[in-house]
């Protein structure tokens, strides 16, 4: 053990929760059962009082913290928010992570076996939405006898599953921390979804969703959405900052191979997805985020969908972030404070873009340690 | 538990218990804090700060990162019973814009701020300096205050503007109200405290 960091939850093991309960989706479908792979850190209190959902992003998972083996080097995704100490302190709370439902890691998702064929599900896996998740996050709280959570928090996507919760099971939930998130996607950003997905869609090796009876991945496809997202995850500050224009040799070489340092980035970052991501989820995931508009069923009022909502809310948005500006948090920040709902809403001073919200920036740490060190463990 | 701010204490104790409050550069949320605790009003703080906002957070109060030089937009029309600004005016961009947006979105505003009619600034200026005084502190290069103005500056704005004067307290810095104040209020008061409604408001009380 002691080769772990201190303020590290150490070594950690995820494990498999089979939901038995039917899951109507808003797409008209239903699974008659599922299972989603979870890891937890701290310990459940007697009331089960001080439990904090964790909810992923795009391409986030279970395994936010610790390390999953003992020569394992690199921690969770979100090691550096989530340990004893931290900001989300395993000393006080009860942390739930999962891969969510359409996910890659073992969650049930296209990669995995459709009970009714034996194969794959593939293409045959239905589509998914925000609420759909927030509908199989609760069956999990259920089965883990958790009947308000302390807090749900997430960033980007996960971001808008926690405003989701707050509006959908507003007495489930007793404090919403939303991090680089929006109130429903723009324009510009479904074009990068599109985008992404016709590259995927368009692999020759894609088989219409059925690449696995193939033996076979549609890695370019998925490599060149990666990439694509990749750029609008940094901003062009730190772009210019990380790579500039270096050329990786001291002359131009007239060819189409790797020149610049950024190239050399993207085509890395592309790489390790496909060894580590499923097509299929990739899709369901943007358009899940397509999909996102918790106003639209309140007559397209934001403000209106919040006054369902009975949780306290934290905001927190990056200077730096244009894919979820700023400006969008303020939206939701508004929205709010005209539904009368308590709200605090941090700007957090960045660099890098969107991705600053996995970052572990002094002020940004700071206002969620201050918050969630005010959060008590009574339900409400 | 601190004592509250003389002026803060003033302002707290003009507050109707249950309204709803905005006050913006809220500094470290102690008067919301203290409202809340004592007048059970519900509100938010606008704060540009990072240090102050998370002691707001650390307050447990509401408190939203924003500048007030960008207006407040994300407010809506009447929709607080007051809203206030302490000791911020003179250092806007535009104090009669920034007085407007509060009257638009308050039904009554109180607003504080450092009185330049006060002899010390007058003599200072009488010699040919820029004023440094105890309630002004700063030299003129590196003081935030851009936009100061006497109590008489400040009445002949409201009622350029139709906003009517509900109640004024005028105060010396050890937050006061002498005899010389009575007699030459923009002679000897340092802090003034206004009482702010907009003119299409009638009968409201603060």
């Amino acid at each position: 053990m002691g080769a772990f960091p201190a303020d590290s939850v150490g070594l950690v093991t995820p494990r498999k929760i089979v939901i038995d309960q039917a899951l109507a989706l808003d797409c008209g479908r239903t699974l008659p059962q599922h299972e989603l792979v979870i890891e937890t850190y701290g310990t459940l209190n007697a009331k089960a009082s001080n439990a904090i959902l964790i909810c992923h992003a795009l391409s986030g998972d279970h395994h936010a913290a610790g390390y999953s083996s003992e020569t394992d080097k690199k921690p969770g995704w979100w090691d550096n928010c989530i340990g004893p100490g931290k900001p989300i302190d395993t000393n006080r709370f009860f942390v739930v992570s999962l891969n969510n439902l359409g996910g890659c890691r073992g969650s049930t998702g296209p990669s995995t076996i459709n009970a009714e064929t034996g194969e794959p599900w593939g293409p045959d896996f239905p589509l998914l939405t925000v609420r759909d998740w927030v509908r199989s996050q609760a069956l999990l709280a259920d089965q883990l006898g958790i009947r308000q959570w302390a807090a749900v928090v997430g960033g980007s996507l996960g971001g808008m599953q926690v405003m989701q919760w707050t509006i959908d099971l507003p007495d489930r939930i007793r404090n919403a921390i939303v991090i680089a998130a929006a109130p429903k996607i723009s324009a510009q950003n479904i074009a990068f979804n599109e985008i992404a997905r016709q590259a995927i869609l368009s692999d020759p090796e894609f088989h219409g969703g059925r690449f696995y009876n193939h033996d076979v991945i549609p890695s370019r496809g998925l490599k060149l959405a990666r990439m694509l997202g990749h750029i609008t995850y940094l901003s062009d500050a730190a772009m210019r900052a990380k790579f500039g224009r270096e050329l990786k040799a001291a002359t131009p070489s007239f060819n189409y191979d790797v020149e610049f340092e950024v190239e050399s980035y993207l085509r890395h970052q592309g790489q390790a997805f496909v060894d580590r991501f499923d097509a299929n989820t990739y899709l369901i995931m943007t358009k899940a985020l397509d999909y996102f508009d918790p106003a639209r069923e309140f007559g397209d009022d934001l403000s209106t969908a919040f006054r369902q909502a009975k949780a306290k809310f934290l905001v927190v948005a990056f200077t730096s972030d244009w894919r979820f500006s700023p400006a969008r948090s303020r939206e939701i920040v508004k929205s709010l404070v005209s539904a009368g709902r308590d709200v605090s809403y941090a700007l957090i001073d960045s660099q890098l873009g969107h991705d600053d919200f996995l970052m572990p920036l002094p002020q940004y740490h700071r206002v969620l340690s201050s918050y969630l060190a005010r959060i008590t463990e009574e339900e409400t | 538990m601190s004592t509250l701010r003389p002026d803060l204490e003033l302002i707290s104790n003009w507050i109707v218990p249950g309204s709803r409050v905005l006050d913006l550069g809220c500094g470290d949320g102690a008067l919301l804090a203290h409202l809340t605790r004592t007048r059970n009003v519900s509100g938010y703080g606008l704060e540009i700060d990072p240090d102050n906002l998370a002691r707001c957070v650390d307050a447990g109060v509401n408190v939203i990162q924003g500048d007030l030089d960008d207006g407040l937009k994300d407010f809506e029309t009447g929709s607080f019973d007051y809203v206030l600004m302490t000791q911020a005016l003179q250092a806007l961009q535009r104090p009669d814009e920034a007085l407007a947006e509060i009257l638009r979105v308050g039904k009554t505003a109180i607003v504080t701020f450092p009185n330049f009619g006060h002899w010390r600034v007058r003599s200072a200026l009488a010699m040919g300096r820029m004023p440094v005084t105890p309630s002004l502190p700063e030299t003129w290069y590196n003081t935030p205050n851009i936009h100061l103005c006497t109590v008489s500056d400040f009445e002949d704005l409201c009622h350029a503007r139709g906003w009517r004067i509900a109640s004024r307290r005028l105060l010396d810095r050890s937050y006061h109200e002498g005899l010389g104040i009575r007699i030459a209020p923009n002679l000897f008061s340092e802090i003034a405290i206004y009482t702010l409604q907009g003119p299409k408001i009638i009968g409201v009380t603060a």
